[in-house]
């Protein structure tokens, strides 16, 4: 572990944020050409691109963000991922609970995803 | 503060561990970009909740153009890069090259705003407005709160700039763009998940 306490600041190299850049024109430039010439099915289709995502979202935080476990002392780390947490429990958490209430309290409307009055 | 007018028996730090100012600063920004990212995930998840909810309106297929959405990605995609390069000649000391790349970073992000009140502006003209479905009220919330955000950061890159060009590189303002670093690629990553999760998924 290096003593620069000035090594906490977001510095990055012309490598790093090079080498970020290629792998996220990779990953938005495919979601893009799967979705507009319909490669795959729906389905495969949504899995690759959220896949895609989140991979494009770990690249950014990596190579642009700067977070490892040294900066800051992992406190930038810590926080990162207790956020992720959070972010997943909110996102996954709404939608479970509301796509139950949904298909519970509207049979009429299916379940919410086709509501054409 | 003398370490010897203070007794043994304290019940505080009395020397703190000295980090320089800026130190602290960035990870206090860090946790305030943290908390901005749960103020998206209630947004997303409104939006996740409500993005079938047409009430007669159009539907995303119908109102989404891809294209316009490539061509903002791919802005706001070149001007992260580009701040990062602003940071670099910043690192090796360059004032020129720093306004240079951020004033680049800048007019990148005021094409990125540029487009979406277009993209806006179209959709109310063809009827769809925020009033018109859940579905429209929760995009519209989500997509123009990023929108204000970039906003507010090219308001921000624009003081830079004058700071810059009245003190230089000192350390406080090589902190401000460390700070403004971290905004602007943030709101770069909020975007992966606008662009997916709303444009492409919703038209699939």
């Amino acid at each position: 572990m290096s003593h620069a306490t000035h090594a906490a600041a977001p510095h990055g190299s012309r490598r790093t944020y090079l080498i970020g850049f290629l792998l996220s024109v990779v990953l938005t430039a495919g979601p893009f050409w799967l979705v507009i010439n319909h490669v795959f099915d729906p389905q495969t289709t949504a899995l690759a691109i959220i896949v895609a995502a989140v991979v494009q979202i770990l690249v950014h935080t990596v190579c642009f963000l700067h977070v490892n476990t040294s900066s800051e002392g992992g406190w930038t780390l810590l926080a990162y991922a207790f956020t992720a947490v959070l972010v997943l429990i909110v996102i996954i958490g709404s939608l479970w609970i509301m796509y139950h209430l949904n298909s519970n309290m509207m049979p009429m409307m299916g379940s919410g995803m086709d509501a054409q009055p | 503060m003398s370490a010897e007018t203070v007794p043994d028996t304290t019940f505080f730090v009395t020397e703190e561990e000295h980090h320089d100012a800026g130190g602290a600063t960035l990870l206090g920004f860090w946790i305030y970009l943290m908390s901005d990212a749960l103020i998206f995930a209630t947004l997303f998840a409104t939006y996740g909740v409500l993005s079938g909810s047409f009430a007669g309106g159009p539907s995303p297929r119908e109102i989404f153009e891809l294209p316009l959405v490539a061509l903002n990605t791919a802005i706001l995609l070149v001007s992260s890069i580009t701040y990062g390069f602003a940071m670099i000649a910043m690192q090796e000391g360059k004032l020129g090259g720093t306004k240079a790349w951020l004033a680049i970073t800048g007019l990148l992000g005021a094409a990125f705003v540029g487009i979406e009140l277009y993209e806006f502006s179209t959709l109310i003209h063809e009827g769809a407005t925020p009033q018109t479905s859940a579905f429209l009220s929760a995009f519209f919330t989500l997509v123009a709160t990023h929108g204000l955000h970039v906003s507010f950061g090219i308001l921000w890159l624009v003081v830079m700039l004058v700071q810059l060009s009245q003190r230089g590189l000192h350390p406080e303002n090589q902190r401000r763009l460390m700070c403004l670093s971290m905004f602007w690629h943030f709101l770069d990553v909020v975007w992966i998940g606008v662009f997916t999760f709303v444009y492409l998924l919703g038209v699939l």
